[in-house]
């Protein structure tokens, strides 16, 4: 099947020349690589959104009586005289969660990511479906078109948390956010679901289908593995989500109950009865938990290949990585009640979540212990994806030893919904993802552009931000711990917060010096992609399939015959051969052992 | 004008930089070299940057913990907030000492197998003994805080209570809280939204019973010593009850009744002369003196825990806790339903 849809594609591009105009080309394109690419201007777009924001509303938190004229000059209304209305400030970290985890760190990095290298890297003329593929970047484009319109609305953007948790996010009533701004969202989410269920389905079918001769799945990089669950991920937890938002619209918009019971709100009392919120919470924190590794699982995938093409090793136990991805995903779906400990759930489900959530302590542990030993007598080329990469498994590691303590139901009851969380996931997913995004792009610019990036402004880019990101997450640890609690517009009302202020003024420099630190990313990207060198066929040396491919981009990838794999991509620094990598695409010397 | 020179600073700004930029790329242009090509001298810079920055991070979290840890939770004021602070305390040691070995060896093997031009890696792919091994230490170790923090948690549900506890409703709506105590027959009246009117503001049945000693006040009380179990109800949007002192919280929701249940062990005088919440009220009020801001005296708090609109930061209700003797005392100062009615 694989082999005779390749050939089709192969005549196809023999015998017709496509006339490629603008349009074809740049925007309404069924290249795989171009779709990549638009993922990620995209992605960038909106990170640089949610980051601005954050820096908004970290600004307010540090000097909360303080007026900054600037202020009032984005914010408008919102911020009379330059002091921040409680309204926008929810309504900044509202959209700040939503932009980051789902438009940058699911579209942005998995979108990206997938797109390029599924065909790439097993060796495939293009995705299973061009046209899906192009269906799933524009769904993706009008939902972050429509997200982006709802901040201009008259009430303002959603406001209620990026969980939108009925029946604060049900009733325009309960707060502004909850009007069109929450109705343009819930739109907006469909769009993106729509789009991400496209691209993923067409994800499973490509790597199922189209991998190249000798690719079997015991030979395909981890990226992919990271890819392919990641994708199944989706299909199986994204409508879930769908259906959550679609009965909260049903609720918002048609007087049903699915979430609503006996509600008195401003005044007014409501006629719903029977609903109940905790469904909500529920159907959320199904595709909720599952979404983190949606997000991690395609950053740890770039990691693992990061780090063995930069260590000149092999990955560290392969099938190992490979069974952790799997239990991983398995277990991701076991454990979303985890989130809801204190929702008033039976405890007896407090129990069960508990056994199930420190069970995934166990593959992560394996990941890290099998990335640190991929660096024990190595040959480190420190590029600045190898820098990303090892900072990732840092926060990796930081990020996750907390989890231990949050999954553990008896010891969440004080610290649920205080900084120590908004410290937990910020550092395992939002620093480790975006490591590994930061990576990605390092490691395979010169795929997408032709060109390499400038080394120096990495390293600059990786330190600043490197200290900088533990330095705004590891303090809220602190803040936690002395209870205060998150998504607060200040914390001056309760005296006993006061001395948490000067802590709050340091994770905001932090913050600001890290954010402009990204200036340094953002100038070295555009300017590498018009001015810097021109990169050569396989500039790491690596091994995969991606880089056997012209350096121009064409139509196919390949000219000629895709090459046909003989042995695993891990083969760096292996006795018996010459150079300190083999790649895939070479056949096996006789008597070679491995696979 | 100032416009006018801003952006005639911008342009010459920019000029400057582009004209650096195009020094920078004649320069690497003459030294003939492929820039992004990583060299010894980069990688035995950046190894020691790494090394550099495993210190940092560690000496930055000793730091850190010697600095704040004085802003902490003073020690649980409830008989499980104890039982809580213990699987803590192991679970938070454990991970430390974690943290304290990966950390370091992830940085030191940065600096340690830096590359140099001409070496070769070890080729070494897996190690089943090994896997083996660091599968199977953390499953243990995972084992025994699984079943610790089960036991716990069980503990917290099911309290070995020697007596009935009092049983009293925590009511919330945007943005304040309201109690309602069960009063002498220890039970709560009925009670609904669509029975709200008037004074009767949390929709109490006045035809139940039940509900006629029960009393409706905006402070809580609480006796110490007794088991109290709190019943949450709220009007319009979740919200969350949290009482950190106690290490208790649970969520209010709309439509349904939750449940938690503590037995508070120190008095609001008692934790006042605690020798660390004695130094911590020093410290703040040094800052609220600072800032002009009235004297502030340590008290226990009840904090929404919910986003639930835009007064979330500041819901607030005062929480006493006091001998039962007081309590008893201030209750019977306070109206029931019947009599306010």
């Amino acid at each position: 099947m694989a082999k005779k849809i390749n050939e089709e594609v192969v005549s196809h591009d023999d015998h017709e020349h496509h006339v490629e105009n603008f349009w074809t080309k740049y925007v309404f394109s069924m290249d795989h690589k171009m779709i990549g690419k638009q993922f990620l201007i995209t992605g960038m777009l909106m990170g640089l959104l949610g980051v601005f924001m954050s820096m908004l509303f970290r600004l307010q938190l540090a000097w909360p009586n303080e007026k900054f004229v600037i202020l009032e000059s984005i914010l408008g209304k919102w911020a009379p005289e330059g002091q921040m209305d409680p309204n926008i400030y929810l309504a900044l970290v509202t959209i700040h969660g939503t932009i980051m985890v789902f438009f940058v760190l699911t579209a942005g990095l998995s979108g990206t990511f997938s797109n390029l290298l599924i065909p790439l890297q097993i060796g495939a003329r293009d995705m299973a479906s061009g046209f899906l593929n192009m269906l799933s970047y524009w769904f993706f484009a009008a939902s972050s078109v429509v997200m982006v319109v709802s901040l201009f609305v008259e009430t303002g953007p959603a406001s209620g948390g990026w969980t939108v948790y009925p029946p604060l996010s049900a009733l325009p009533q309960a707060m502004p956010g909850s009007g069109a701004g929450m109705t343009l969202w819930l739109v907006s989410m469909t769009l993106f679901i729509a789009g991400s269920l496209l691209g993923s389905l067409n994800y499973i079918v490509t790597i199922i289908n189209l991998r190249t001769k000798g690719m079997s799945m015991d030979r395909l990089p981890l990226t992919i593995w990271a890819f392919f669950v990641t994708a199944i991920l989706g299909v199986l937890s994204f409508p879930v989500l769908l259906s959550a938002a679609l009965l909260l619209m049903f609720d918002r918009l048609l007087g049903t109950s699915f979430y609503l019971s006996d509600i008195m709100v401003a005044g007014e009392l409501l006629h719903n009865e029977g609903g109940s919120p905790v469904l909500y919470e529920h159907l959320f924190w199904f595709l909720g938990h599952p979404e983190v590794y949606i997000i991690l699982l395609p950053a740890l995938g770039i990691t693992s290949e990061v780090i063995a093409t930069n260590s000149r090793k092999p990955i560290f136990g392969y099938r190992a990585m490979i069974g952790s991805i799997l239990a991983i995903a398995f277990l991701s779906f076991i454990v979303w009640g985890h989130h809801m400990f204190i929702t008033g759930m039976n405890p007896f489900l407090g129990s069960v979540f508990t056994f199930t959530t420190l069970l995934i302590a166990i593959p992560s542990a394996v990941k890290a212990f099998n990335y640190i030993t991929t660096l024990w007598k190595g040959n480190i080329q420190f590029t600045p994806a190898m820098l990303f990469s090892i900072g990732l498994v840092s926060t990796f590691v930081a990020g996750g030893l907390t989890g231990i303590i949050l999954g553990d139901s008896a010891l969440d009851i004080n610290v649920h919904d205080t900084y120590f969380v908004v410290a937990h996931f910020h550092i395992v997913m939002g620093l480790s993802a975006i490591f590994g995004m930061f990576a990605g792009v390092y490691h395979w610019f010169p795929k997408m552009y032709r060109r390499m990036m400038n080394k120096t402004m990495g390293y600059c880019h990786f330190w600043l931000t490197f200290i900088s990101a533990y330095g705004v997450f590891f303090p809220m640890h602190f803040t936690g711990l002395a209870g205060l609690p998150r998504r607060y517009y200040s914390n001056a009302e309760f005296p006993m917060f006061d001395e948490l202020q000067d802590i709050n003024v340091i994770i905001t420099m932090f913050a600001i010096f890290g954010g402009i630190a990204q200036l340094i990313f953002l100038f070295n990207f555009f300017y590498s992609m018009w001015r810097g060198p021109v990169a050569p066929k396989n500039p790491w040396r690596s091994n995969t399939l991606e880089w056997t491919t012209e350096v121009e981009h064409i139509h196919g990838n390949w000219k000629g015959e895709i090459p046909t794999v003989h042995r695993w991509p891990y083969d760096y620094s292996k006795p018996g051969h010459d150079d300190d990598f083999v790649p895939q695409s070479i056949p096996r010397l006789k008597n070679e052992p491995g696979h | 004008m100032t416009g006018l020179l801003i952006a005639i600073v911008l342009f010459l700004l920019v000029l400057a930089i582009a004209q650096i930029i195009r020094i920078y790329e004649l320069a690497t242009k003459a030294s003939k070299r492929d820039e992004y090509v990583v060299t010894n001298k980069d990688n035995n810079y950046q190894g020691r940057l790494m090394l550099l920055f495993g210190f940092g991070l560690l000496a930055s979290f000793i730091w850190m913990v010697n600095t704040w840890s004085p802003l902490f939770l003073p020690k649980p004021s409830s008989l499980h907030g104890v039982e809580i602070d213990m699987l803590w305390d192991v679970s938070m040691g454990l991970i430390v000492v974690t943290f304290f070995i990966v950390q370091p060896i992830l940085f030191f093997f940065a600096y340690k197998y830096r590359g140099k031009e001409g070496q070769k890696a070890t080729y070494y792919e897996h190690n089943n003994k090994l896997e083996f091994i660091w599968t199977i230490v953390p499953a243990i170790v995972l084992a025994v805080l699984i079943v610790y923090g089960m036991t716990t948690w069980s503990n917290v549900w099911n309290p070995d209570n020697d007596e009935e506890p009092i049983v009293i409703e925590l009511y919330a709506q945007q943005f304040k809280w309201i109690a309602r105590y069960s009063g002498d027959d220890n039970t709560l009246g009925n009670a609904n939204v669509r029975l709200i009117q008037g004074v009767n503001t949390v929709g109490v049945d006045t035809m139940d019973v039940a509900s006629q000693d029960d009393i409706v006040v905006s402070e809580l009380h609480l006796p110490v010593g007794k088991p109290i179990k709190f019943l949450f109800r709220s009007q319009d949007v979740i919200h969350s009850a949290y009482m950190p002192h106690f290490r208790a919280q649970m969520n209010c929701v709309p439509g349904a009744q939750t449940s938690f249940q503590f037995t508070p062990t120190i008095t609001t005088e008692e934790i006042r002369t605690d020798p660390d919440v004695i130094q911590k009220v020093e410290r703040i009020n040094k800052i609220r003196l600072e800032a002009g801001k009235e004297f502030y005296e340590y008290d226990y708090l009840l904090l929404c825990n919910k986003v639930c609109g835009y007064a979330h930061y500041n819901m607030q209700m005062p929480l006493i806790v006091e001998t039962q003797a007081e309590y008893a005392q201030w209750l019977s100062q306070q109206k029931t339903v019947k009599e306010s009615i």
